[in-house]
């Protein structure tokens, strides 16, 4: 059969599944926790020193000798300690009578003497850099001197995109209904330390409140580019997020514009009101593709269930077959639910011109549409 | 044919092969085979790239867009351990198998050099030129502190560095400090964490010994004859083979799954831009022209140049038409996207519709009024691109020159690009947007505004986007690769004529006597602000005579008449009359107009939008 795998598959969004997260240093350290323990989520599971901050003295400019003459005039060697303010190098004049110093600007050790350039490198102590666990769970894996992985039965759902880093914090609905809008009225001074979430769309004021009365994150349908944009203080470019300096965690799982959160993710969300996530706005649109998760540990979960809750449907494993439930994801049907009615083999002419692999599908209004395989995702509702 | 001596295979009996391009978002997979005494494209076979987690295995992506191939044409290639050699079958297998990649970011570079102007900037094009992403250009005069150099060096974690600085004989301290930053930033390489990072040396070949006691102990050096060892003088090729040479033995073997792609092909892993920048030069040097290239791609932008001989390729590494297609947003800004919409819409919906296609950007327009969005986004970017471009071409720095009196009529500065679109002879694009755009003329009117040719120039495109493919090709087998490439790779799309300098609205801009191929003459007066089209097919030629208005030039001078012989292309000749620079009205009403007149006049878009702007 030539089938086409010309579909997005679609955002996770799970009840009751078994979430592995793999935790690793940025470079090679030493690892603080074994398999099989269990940690809570900000338990520090590996730790590394990054070299220190590095200064560079112009030792032979500030003395005002030749450079080949930098290290005959040095009072500490390569590798040996400093503190600050310490004199590291000198030099005489007059028989010995004028003494002219050079300090060290910050304690570490003295990497390099150069005569060549009559500059001495400085280096402060080392930086520690962790990693911590993340979400409460077990270790399942440690992979040597790099990190581990934490297990963790939870309820799982992906955002389609996302700017803030990871964050903790109490699950907390503020809409009704999905296409409700979340604005700055329905933030309150209790929602200090919670994760809001919205319906369709969350505007620049009600990010402004949010961040100042101290929310943690908000996760939503929908974000206006420009509300987004004004809120950063900047425009995003390329789609690489995470790193945002911004006090709180924007999760949007929809895309821009208002956009009415699907009804599963809605649904998922308000059954575990009040239950603490873990989140993360990180985001990554290449091959591979990282999206933004809600992460909500559930160590009540019986591993049947999880078995049972979390197994993929039919259709999620093989892609899109008639009878498929799916969401259109681009104009002129964005955001519209439907089922698959067939998968035409041939290439078909849309609009455009384009001959391109398309579907047929029926829309949640009774309309029967035929559109591109590209612009369509399978949903698990 | 020495590289393929020196595998050990006869190019004679090669009857089937195989090529793929590991891009940053899709694995293109393409299938060449000998019918009769030439080779030809048979079949393609697209699949998202497998290089990052949570695949993180190039191999798989590879193996799913040759599986496609294997379905449409039902030939098996694929095995548990690679790809099938061929066994005697008909059906069964390849002769050779060849692969490009620049999945998870391509080759991403460091340079450093003493002069930000001179030696800098010649590891910078050379770097470009083997088919890197420059993160940064460290200099000695670059303006910022020490400690601030150090710090960046130690953040950006390349591929790999390339270090150059000073003339051969010339101060050697400088470079000497560059490569003390280096050594106390002590940067780690992105993939292979405990790996060395490579660095390439091209400085000052007295300053070697002492870059060999500085760098030799942390890092993989590597070190070349100088990129500029006097200051007229840029030897850019022995940098470029030192650094693909490291690309394959330290960079690639540690991406994920690139070991196992390796073994499968005899032939060097090329970076795509490379292997791209390379069809570009057949391009040149067969029709012994000025060419332009553009490679328009998901992620980036790339933009080549052989003018008179010189070779220079750019990237604009977060141009481009699906995950970063929010930074030609931010670059161009709203409003010069918009201004090549012909219809009402409002700013906040192109916006959020960019985002949209940024978030998935696997989707494709539906309508027509998000393909001309898309087509409005990808002239901003290819504008971008070019600007960016000519930054980089232009003359060595350094050098003392005597300003030619035609430098003095023309105002001409050495600050800016010895690129005279009037001598360019050929404009070729390739990538996926240009590729699939429904009908070429939509492609030829995206290359003319966002390069602006001047003067006659042929307009070509890449039918299915081969020309990585046949570049890497082009290394083992180069017979291959050039008859697959004029036979089915290069679309000749026409020849545009565009007069520089610019008129008044509506009045004579040109005339131009056609002789057909059938004998026929057509006359041809064209207005200002207008442009227009005439049919000549790809294979046939046209003897023209053009005659400019008093202040236009075609290329032998305002108001002087220009004889040439052009060839036609599946759009056929296109007189652009619009002016250089092309300026669009600034009146809302106005400038939609003149979007419908010209892209009518193209026959470019169905009717289907210009009912749409009539609305």
């Amino acid at each position: 059969m030539m089938s086409s795998q010309a579909y997005t598959p679609g955002l996770k969004r799970k009840a009751a599944t078994m979430v592995q997260k793999t935790r690793k240093l940025p470079i090679p350290g030493s690892m603080l926790v074994k398999k099989g323990m269990v940690v809570k989520a900000g338990d520090v599971l590996a730790r590394t020193f990054i070299p220190g901050k590095v200064h560079v003295v112009n030792v032979a400019g500030l003395l005002g000798i030749d450079v080949w003459d930098t290290s005959k005039h040095m009072l500490k060697k390569e590798v040996e300690k400093v503190e600050e303010k310490e004199p590291i190098a000198m030099t005489k004049s007059f028989f010995g009578v004028f003494k002219k110093y050079v300090y060290a600007p910050a304690t570490g050790i003295i990497e390099r003497i150069s005569d060549l350039t009559g500059q001495v490198i400085l280096r402060e102590p080392p930086v520690p850099i962790e990693v911590d666990a993340y979400i409460p769970g077990k270790i399942v894996e440690v992979i040597p001197k790099e990190g581990a992985v934490v297990e963790a039965p939870a309820a799982f759902i992906q955002g389609i995109f996302g700017v803030g880093g990871e964050r903790k914090g109490e699950i907390k609905m503020t809409a009704e209904s999905p296409d409700e809008a979340l604005t700055a009225d329905k933030i309150l001074p209790v929602h200090n330390g919670k994760i809001l979430v919205g319906g369709s769309l969350v505007d620049l004021a009600a990010l402004q409140r949010a961040a100042a009365v101290g929310v943690k994150g908000i996760v939503v349908g929908g974000v206006e580019d420009g509300d987004l944009s004004r809120f950063l203080g900047y425009e995003i470019g390329v789609a690489i997020t995470g790193h945002e300096d911004i006090p709180l965690t924007l999760i949007i799982t929809e895309g821009f514009g208002k956009m009415r959160m699907s009804e599963k993710t809605f649904a998922l969300l308000k059954e575990f009101d009040g239950r603490v996530a873990s989140i993360s706005g990180a985001t990554q649109i290449r091959a591979g593709v990282l999206r933004p998760e809600i992460i909500i540990p559930r160590p009540e979960l019986e591993e049947k269930e999880i078995a049972e809750r979390g197994e993929e449907k039919e259709f999620v494993k093989h892609g899109l077959v008639p009878g498929t439930p799916i969401r259109v994801i681009r104009e002129p049907y964005f955001g519209a639910l439907g089922v698959v009615v067939s998968l035409p083999v041939q290439l078909q002419w849309i609009e455009t011109e384009s001959e391109v692999r398309v579907l047929e599908a029926e829309l949640e209004d009774g309309r029967h549409v035929v559109i591109p395989r590209a612009n369509v995702e399978i949903i698990e509702e | 044919m020495e590289e393929t001596q020196k595998r050990g295979f006869n190019p004679e009996k090669i009857k089937v092969i195989l090529a793929t391009d590991c891009g940053s978002t899709t694995s293109k997979a393409r299938f060449f085979k000998k019918l009769g005494n030439e080779y030809r494209f048979v079949a393609s076979g697209e699949a998202p790239t497998t290089v990052e987690a949570p695949f993180e295995d190039v191999t798989l992506g590879v193996k799913n867009a040759v599986r496609e191939v294997e379905e449409l044409i039902r030939h098996k290639m694929l095995a548990p351990e690679g790809i099938v050699c061929r066994t005697g079958m008909e059906n069964e297998g390849v002769d050779l198998y060849v692969t490009t990649s620049s999945a998870g970011g391509g080759l991403q570079m460091m340079v450093a050099g003493v002069v930000k102007s001179m030696t800098a900037e010649s590891a910078q094009r050379a770097a470009l030129g083997a088919g890197a992403i420059v993160m940064d250009v460290i200099a000695v005069d670059d303006g910022r502190k020490l400690h601030e150099k150090i710090d960046r060096i130690r953040y950006l974690r390349p591929d790999m560095i390339l270090v150059a600085g000073g003339t051969d004989g010339g101060t050697i301290s400088h470079v000497v400090e560059i490569s003390e930053l280096i050594d106390a930033a002590d940067p780690k390489p992105r993939l292979g964490a405990g790996f060395q990072l490579p660095i390439v040396y091209a400085g000052n070949k007295y300053a070697q010994k002492h870059i060999q006691e500085t760098l030799a102990k942390k890092f993989a050096l590597r070190i070349v004859d100088n990129i500029r060892p006097l200051l007229e003088l840029e030897n850019s090729e022995p940098a470029r083979d030192a650094i693909h040479e490291l690309f394959m033995e330290h960079v690639m073997s540690h991406a994920p799954g690139y070991d196992k792609l390796m073994k499968w092909t005899p032939a060097p892993i090329m970076p795509t831009p490379a292997a791209e920048g390379r069809m570009f030069r057949v391009i040149a040097e067969t029709y012994k022209a000025n060419v332009i290239g553009v490679g328009l791609g998901g992620a980036t932008t790339n933009v080549y140049s052989v003018y008179e001989g010189k070779f220079v390729r750019t990237v604009s590494a977060n141009l481009g038409m699906s995950y970063s297609i929010c930074n030609v947003l931010k670059e161009a800004g709203v409003k010069n996207i918009m201004r090549w919409v012909p219809f009402d819409l409002d700013e906040v919906e192109v916006r959020n519709r960019l985002r949209n296609k940024m978030i998935r950007p696997t989707t494709i327009p539906q309508t027509i009024d998000d393909l001309v969005v898309e087509h409005a986004t990808a002239r901003e970017a290819l504008r971008l691109g070019f600007a960016h471009h000519k930054l980089l071409a232009r003359p060595l720095r350094g050098i003392q020159r005597a300003r030619t009196i035609a430098d003095i009529f023309e105002q001409r500065t050495f600050e800016e690009t010895y690129i005279d679109m009037l001598k360019i002879n050929w404009l070729a694009g390739t990538g996926g947007l240009l590729s699939h755009a429904p009908r070429r003329a939509q492609a030829a009117l995206m290359l003319i505004d966002g390069f602006q040719p001047e003067g006659i120039t042929k307009l070509a495109q890449d039918s299915v986007f081969m020309m990585p493919h046949l570049g890497v090709l082009s290394t083992v087998h180069p017979k291959a690769a050039i008859e697959i490439f004029e036979k089915d790779c290069l679309v000749r799309i026409g020849t545009c004529i565009a007069p520089k300098g610019t008129g008044k609205e509506g009045e004579e801009a040109l005339k131009i006597n056609i002789k057909m191929p059938d004998g026929s003459v057509i006359e041809e007066r064209v207005k200002f602000g207008s442009i227009k089209k005439v049919p000549l097919k790809e294979t046939e030629t046209a003897e023209i005579t053009i005659e400019p208005a008093r202040n236009l030039d075609v290329g032998s001078g305002p108001g002087h008449n220009r004889d040439a012989v052009i060839e036609g292309g599946v759009v056929g000749i296109i007189i652009d009359a619009r002016g250089r620079p092309l300026i669009l009205p600034t009146d809302d009403e106005e400038r939609k107009q003149k979007l419908v007149e010209w892209f009518r006049a193209l026959e470019a878009y169905p009717e289907k939008l210009y009912e749409l702007c009539e609305r």
